[in-house]
């Protein structure tokens, strides 16, 4: 034990007194993460103001409310001008999207909701490299479009105006409806034509179906993060610190493993042999000093996720603790596998980087797996990150229970069991 | 103490060392002396267990090491030919780390570890960094942390590689004192002035193999030449004439220097300054001395230790 307590010390000595390793591994990572949490993503819900272009070709009373509606709505900043100025802003990636309302627009639209004649064609021009906000706009233009077509359509003197013409069209046989289905139309619109006499002759302030309140949203909404507790706000940062911290802890191991071949190429390595001490002795000091290493960085990294960025831990801090020092064991595993199958120092650092940031880029340490494509979010299943990343997320900001670490600290224990099999194989222990 | 007998070990089919054997004793230093390539490091590698042996065995006091955590490692202190040190540690903490790898309790290392630095001078500056010490300083150091487990043998690989003349005498003290305590000190190295001056018995290997293991004077006893004339000169002689003096018994004569070895420096050397005198050559510079281990390893393999 004398022995194995002075290696993992003077290990420990060695890395700190490595003052780049140490700027590397734990600044770096709280500086990035505390960058990407503010740009990804900080719990907020405020508007996001996605710059749209609104052409108005028709300037018919539902066009109009249409453009009003886009303008109101807080996600989006709408500006109206010409079709060619839309273009152009579009191109230059000024606005994201610009949405063209063609000449009868209106009139079209309100006549296409109970018949079958042309509809009108709106365009929309998008910025390719902002595709995201193509949806966004997509959905507000449809919700806006179908309150102004249907007030159009029921409401107010245009409203009675086209269900006046749309009942003509029904008795001309020109909807292109069936027989049965016009008689059924016809009662229904006339109903709602009643309806809107008998209001007009009232002198009503409720010139509306529904008593005034016009068509909106049939429903209102309650949105809420399912965060571990319902008062308290998704903390963008706690993924980011997450997955910054396993990419630069990760890097730790990386030095690790290059530790023990430098050990090697300096005489050190002979040195250590030449002392009465077992294989496990040696290569168990590096595993533990390796873990207590990355633990400590992990839990630096999270101390200042906690002090200066509000990340909590919300879900089971045993489970905390035990994704910590799973994933601090995959760390020194990893690095002894690399000091296993390297050959030299410059080589070995150069390919094990490469391979820790496909790692952490499989393992939604950039950027949460979901956004990956279904085929690639099964395939990670097999890469270690991806539940050291998936652990943290479930401890800190989903707040999940002990059980929901079971999984992610088994797995990484398993791979730890696996790179250290193989180290233990491969290592050369007799030059 | 030491016994090494039957070593071969060979690299891609190329047998590196063939056969090695030798001894060291108690209180004695014994030189394994070679070119560079000539398989020193190899045999001490097989000796310290860092390298798997094909053939021979290497006993300490009749008994074979079992293992990586035999404790009879313990009786060998080794300083590899690479300064085997932590560099961003300081000296004390160099040599707390090994001593506690032989499982001294802290006490012990505590006495053992003054010792060492006393030992080789840098008793003073334990507490600084190693990277802030000179070649000579850490060549001492590494010495040090070979010993500061106090083991019964020593085995040195090339310890004065890179050394000042004023650290390789230090470092030459303190292995005679460590001679003097009954230690058995194998020295490995391709200077056969420090192997000369130093060591009480020599191994000379080459390609491998032990040419000669004897004590400095019998070796040089063996030596056809008892002293050597060299002369530096301008222009050419005829060494087949030089051959013919009385008393000469080697000549060379390369890059302006002849080198004649001789039975007697006061019978052959005025014979063969007039000789050249007469002939009109050139003498720039004249020096005598008696015949080397250079002399030696160059009558065996018919190569210089330098080639």
């Amino acid at each position: 034990m004398t022995a194995l307590f002075a290696l993992v010390k003077t290990q420990v000595r060695l890395y700190l007194s490595n003052r780049r390793a140490l700027l590397v591994n734990l600044v770096a990572p709280i500086a990035i993460a505390g960058f990407f949490g503010a740009v990804f993503g900080s719990g907020e819900t405020k508007p996001v103001h996605v710059p749209v272009a609104v052409v108005d070709l028709d300037q018919s009373t539902v066009s109009k409310a249409v453009t009003t509606g886009l303008q109101g709505d807080p996600a989006l900043d709408v500006q109206t001008i010409d079709e060619a100025a839309a273009l152009e802003a579009v191109r230059r990636g000024r606005v994201r999207v610009a949405v063209i309302l063609p000449r009868g627009f209106g009139e079209q639209a309100s006549r296409a909701l109970f018949s079958r004649s042309t509809k009108p064609e709106v365009r929309i021009e998008f910025d390719p490299s902002q595709s995201m906000a193509l949806s966004l706009v997509r959905g507000l233009l449809a919700q806006h479009s179908m309150q102004a077509v249907f007030s159009g359509s029921f409401m107010g003197a245009d409203g009675a105006r086209n269900l006046d013409q749309t009942l003509r069209a029904i008795d001309q046989g020109n909807s292109g409806i069936e027989e049965d289905e016009r008689k059924v139309l016809k009662d229904l619109l006339g109903s709602v034509r009643a309806l809107q006499d008998r209001r007009q002759s009232d002198g009503s302030s409720r010139g509306s179906l529904g008593g005034g309140a016009g068509f909106a949203m049939p429903y209102s909404l309650q949105e809420r993060a399912a965060t571990s507790t319902l008062d308290r706000k998704y903390n963008g940062f706690a993924h980011a610190f997450a997955g910054m911290g396993v990419q630069f802890v990760l890097f730790a191991g990386i030095e690790l493993g290059i530790g023990i071949l430098v050990a090697r190429r300096l005489g050190l390595w002979a040195r250590l042999r030449a002392a009465p001490l077992t294989r496990s002795t040696v290569l168990g000091s590096y595993v533990v000093s390796g873990t207590l290493i990355a633990s400590c960085l992990m839990g630096l990294i999270f101390t200042a996720a906690i002090l200066g960025f509000g990340v909590r831990v919300d879900g089971s801090g045993v489970g905390f603790v035990g994704v910590t020092l799973a994933f601090s064991l995959l760390t020194a595993t990893f690095g002894l596998l690399l000091a296993a199958l390297g050959k030299t120092p410059e080589a070995t650092r150069g390919l094990a980087i490469l391979a820790t940031l496909l790692l952490v880029m499989l393992g939604g340490a950039w950027v949460p797996t979901f956004v990956f494509p279904q085929w690639l979010q099964q395939a990670t299943v097999v890469v270690p990150v991806r539940w050291a990343v998936d652990g943290f997320d479930a401890m800190t900001w989903r707040g999940l229970g002990l059980e929901a670490a079971i999984a992610p600290i088994g797995v990484m224990l398993g791979f730890s069991l696996l790179f250290a099999a193989v180290a233990i194989w491969r290592f050369r222990w007799r030059e | 103490m030491l016994s090494v007998s039957g070593l071969n070990k060979s690299y891609g089919g190329r047998a590196v060392v063939a056969g090695a054997g030798f001894d060291v004793g108690r209180g004695e230093i014994v030189g394994l002396l070679g070119p560079n390539g000539a398989g020193k490091t190899t045999t001490v590698a097989m000796i310290c267990g860092l390298v798997a042996a094909e053939a021979g065995q290497v006993l300490i006091d009749g008994r074979a090491i079992q293992g990586d955590a035999d404790p009879a490692k313990r009786r060998i202190g080794l300083a590899p030919q690479e300064l085997a040190l932590y560099e961003e540690l300081s000296a004390r903490a160099n040599l707390s780390l090994f001593a506690s790898l032989y499982g001294l309790d802290r006490e012990t290392r505590r006495q053992k570890i003054d010792a060492a630095l006393r030992l080789v001078g840098l008793a003073e500056r334990a507490g600084e960094r190693v990277s802030a010490y000179s070649g000579g300083m850490k060549r001492r150091l590494n010495i040090a942390c070979a010993l500061v487990h106090d083991p019964d043998i020593v085995i040195l690989d090339e310890p004065t590689v890179g050394v000042d003349p004023q650290s390789r005498n230090a470092i030459f003290d303190n292995l005679v004192e460590l001679r003097a305590r009954g230690k058995a000190i194998l020295y490995t190295t391709h200077y056969m002035e420090e192997a000369e001056r130093l060591c009480d018995r020599i191994v000379i290997i080459d390609a491998g193999r032990v040419i000669a293991n004897d004590s400095v004077a019998a070796l040089l006893a063996r030596l056809p030449v008892a002293s050597v004339i060299e002369i530096d000169l301008d222009g050419s002689v005829d060494t087949d004439a030089v051959r013919a003096l009385p008393g000469v018994q080697e000549v060379t004569l390369a890059n302006g220097r002849l080198t004649v070895g001789a039975t007697s420096i006061t019978a052959t050397a005025p014979a063969l300054l007039d000789w050249l005198g007469r002939r009109g050559c050139n003498i720039r510079h004249v020096s005598t001395g008696r015949a080397s281990l250079e002399q030696l390893f160059l009558s065996l393999t018919g190569r210089t230790l330098r080639d």
